[in-house]
């Protein structure tokens, strides 16, 4: 770990740390550093900062470290760090919760990983379910991967596992229609956080 | 009674149709029945939750609020653990509080009291009843077939939303392997993260995930990895190839590993044949070792009456050679009793 200028460190920085800290309903004060979430990481050795760095960053203050950390976006989701901390602290929610403030202040740390997830959600919203062929297609055309996995979608394709024809919820606008109220929720809930920051 | 509402998935007649497949084939012969929920939609899995807690919370609901109304009393099923996974997850924050509960009805639009429960499909089978069928319908053991059961992250992690097998440990799909005869390994990656959508969106790093179960199952001696999730299926089946080649060219020996989900196997323990159960359509070829231990399962079933003949057979020459003694013992004893008591007569006189 490289040396930190504490003093650099501000208080909107430390609220905005503390305020992802909540989001992941953690307590940051009780993680003691002992590292076995990053023990037990099956992505660690891929990650810029191990798990155990992501919430001393955020323990110390140090915003910035943490919104451009590529860790929280290579992180999958699959809560060993969590389950086996001797401390009960959520680290894969807080990953979330990193990986979420680092997409709302407009950072892209891996590029990818957010490409996959819009497309992913923008797939569900039009068709109610998620089509597997089309998805790949359009993350190969936004990602720039234009030929990731075409040899593998021959051998679907052979096994009849997909097809061209795409797949339609019934309720295709009933759940447009709940994507949309849900992220304007998410989006009303940050804003009211966020104007309770200003006034505090 | 066995009756599920059933969440499809949306690979459920995609890439994952061998598993809905060899489901309906065991339900049928078990006498466990799906309705799927009507209109169902995606489940969001990590992506809505890496896009917005509402989202993520939002997606499953609506699903399980439909159940709830037009099926109501039966608990639902989710054969892939990523739906699994996400709809627990909304059920129990809604579970949580009044406002939750409240809150959530508000992001759905409907009616919604969070009464009907979410189950794995490895759970719906690893219940007595269906448990107690399944034995009963075995025509076939698997035996000398060495399964690494590999159960992934999100049927067991987080353990306040899953909570029905242990998160490093996991025995049910053990215990059901060992029913149709199966030799389950022990093995440490058990629950070791496949890498699920990351082998899309980041595959350089997330690669190694997989080559590690493999090396894994492979070093504790299992012929095979069986799975109970589409998305695990994916990633280790159909990328298999792929691992070889890089390790052919690293000059490393490549794997043979075929992977199988375990209703495949329970289905074939039924006597089900390999195309109607969706194993012929696996990338990984899988039918050829599946002959072999059958071929070595009646090799070893020759050698184990063989066996129990020669055991019999001894026991047999045992039982005869004690009996033989014993006449002869009684012989001598009677010999012996009789000369005592002529003795005794002499002495009298």
């Amino acid at each position: 770990m490289r040396a930190i200028d504490l003093s650099a460190i501000t208080d909107e920085d430390l609220q905005a740390c503390a305020a992802i800290a909540a989001e992941a309903g953690v307590d940051l004060k009780d993680c003691y550093q002992c590292g076995k979430c990053t023990a037990g990481c099956p992505l660690a050795e891929s990650m810029d900062l191990m798990p155990r760095e992501i919430i001393r960053f955020l323990q110390l203050g140090d915003l910035e470290t943490v919104l451009t950390a590529k860790t929280p976006w290579i992180c999958a989701q699959c809560d060993v760090c969590s389950t086996r901390c001797p401390q009960n602290v959520d680290i894969c929610s807080t990953m979330r919760a990193v990986r979420l403030a680092s997409k709302h202040a407009g950072k892209q740390p891996v590029r990818e990983a957010d490409i996959f997830d819009d497309a992913f959600i923008a797939n569900v919203k039009s068709h109610g379910v998620s089509n597997e062929q089309y998805l790949a297609a359009a993350y190969n055309l936004k990602s720039g991967h234009l030929m990731q996995d075409a040899g593998n979608a021959i051998r679907m394709l052979k096994r009849k596992m997909v097809g061209v024809a795409v797949h339609n919820s019934q309720g295709r606008a009933e759940v447009a229609a709940l994507v949309d109220r849900a992220l304007a929720a998410d989006a009303k809930r940050r804003a009211d956080a966020s104007g309770k920051g200003g006034e505090a | 009674m066995m009756k599920y509402a059933n969440f499809p998935g949306c690979s459920a007649n995609t890439t994952g149709k061998s598993f809905t497949i060899s489901t309906n084939y065991v339900a049928k012969k078990i006498g466990c029945e799906f309705v799927d929920i009507p209109d169902w939609n995606c489940c969001g899995t990590s992506a809505a939750a890496l896009t917005s807690p509402e989202l993520a919370v939002a997606l499953p609901a609506r699903s399980l609020a439909i159940a709830e109304q037009k099926l109501p009393g039966l608990d639902v099923v989710a054969a892939c653990a990523g739906c699994y996974k996400s709809l627990r997850t909304s059920l129990v924050y809604a579970r949580k509080s009044a406002e939750n509960l409240e809150q959530v009805r508000e992001l759905i639009d409907m009616p919604y009291e969070a009464t009907t429960d979410v189950i794995s499909l490895l759970e719906a089978f690893s219940a007595p009843e269906a448990r107690e069928a399944i034995a009963a319908k075995v025509v076939k053991k698997l035996r000398c077939l060495k399964v690494a059961c590999y159960y992934g992250c999100a049927m067991v992690r987080p353990v306040e939303v899953c909570d029905f097998d242990d998160p490093e440990d996991p025995q049910s799909m053990d215990e059901l392997m060992a029913l149709i005869g199966a030799e389950p390994v022990d093995w440490a990656f058990k629950t070791e993260c496949c890498g699920a959508a990351q082998q899309m969106a980041v595959p350089k790093e997330a690669r190694p995930m997989i080559e590690r179960i493999f090396q894994n199952a492979w070093a504790n001696g299992a012929d095979c990895i069986v799975t109970s999730c589409p998305l695990c299926m994916l990633n280790l089946d159909m990328r298999e190839a792929e691992i070889n080649k890089a390790r052919i060219a690293a000059g490393k020996e490549p794997f043979d590993i075929p992977c199988y989900y375990f209703t495949e196997l329970i289905g074939l323990a039924f006597g089900g044949q390999a195309s109607e159960l969706g194993i012929d359509i696996h990338f990984h070829p899988a039918e050829q070792l599946l002959q072999k231990r059958a071929q070595d399962a009646i090799e070893l079933e020759k050698a184990e009456a063989a066996a129990r003949a020669e055991e019999e057979r001894r026991q047999a020459e045992l039982a005869e050679r004690i009996a033989r003694k014993k006449a002869e013992k009684a012989a001598k004893e009677a010999a012996a009793a009789k000369e005592g008591a002529d003795v005794g007569k002499e002495d009298a006189r």
